[in-house]
């Protein structure tokens, strides 16, 4: 890193806040997607302390974000608690998982859904 | 019984660490077609009890980086403003295009994306 000042550090700081924050709250998600990668490369941090810091940073701006979908009448609460039933569950499952699968061929799997996905979202 | 299963499929994958919103929204547009704006909103309110549980545990573990995570959330916080007025002005179709633009770039990370090699010596 050319820059290892203070105010460098700081200039990063609010970079990655605001490219979080944006992302988040445009795309509904992708916040993490963006602070962890931003932690670990620009700021040195380990890979597991930016996983959790960054649902420090991720969990306000996900509430102000929820606060400007609700008063714009973009919430559907029959859809919501049923994904958050099935979420609460799978979440228990997933961590059991993640000591037993290998969770580098998984991020591949996924990785080629998530693009099967976008390639029909967009066209 | 559909939103359960995409519920349970992304609490699944988000145990894992993989990101759940990467697989609950596309998963939601495709098979239950919800206008993209809700899917969003979806996701922000499935994120926070989640969150929180596992923000604590990791405060718990102390694996949070407040000195890092605090400037970052302040930054943070006028981007998800930014970002959540950005989506709200847009259509949904406009919105659904874009972030299909975002979750082909993600998956390509998750295939490709390397973490970082450790260094030898810190600058």
């Amino acid at each position: 890193m050319a820059f290892s000042g203070r105010t460098a550090r700081y200039l990063k700081y609010i970079l990655i806040g605001i490219a979080a924050g944006v992302a988040n709250g445009l795309f509904g998600s992708g916040g993490g997607t963006i602070a962890v990668p931003a932690m670990v490369f620009l700021l040195d941090a380990e890979e597991h302390k930016a996983h959790a810091t960054a649902l420090l940073i991720i969990l306000p701006l996900t509430i102000v974000s929820v606060y400007f979908y609700l008063t714009n009448n973009y919430v559907d609460w029959n859809i919501t608690w049923k994904a958050m039933v099935g979420g609460v569950v799978g979440g228990a499952i997933g961590a059991f998982l993640l000591n037993k699968c290998p969770s580098k061929i998984l991020r591949k799997i996924f990785g080629i859904f998530m693009i099967l996905a976008a390639i029909r979202m967009i066209f | 019984m559909t939103v359960i299963l995409i519920g349970l499929a992304a609490g699944i994958i988000s145990g894992m660490g993989i990101g759940g919103g990467a697989i609950l929204i596309p998963a939601l547009v495709i098979f239950v077609k919800p206008e993209q704006h809700i899917a969003q909103s979806v996701n922000l309110l499935f994120f926070i009890p989640t969150a929180i549980v596992a923000l604590v545990i990791h405060i718990k573990n102390k694996n949070v980086n407040f000195r890092m995570g605090i400037p970052i959330v302040i930054s943070g916080l006028v981007g998800a403003v930014l970002g959540s007025k950005l989506a709200l002005s847009m259509n949904g179709t406009a919105l659904k295009c874009i972030f299909g633009v975002f979750l082909l770039l993600m998956g390509l990370y998750e295939i490709f994306g390397k973490g970082r090699k450790k260094k030898v010596n810190n600058v």
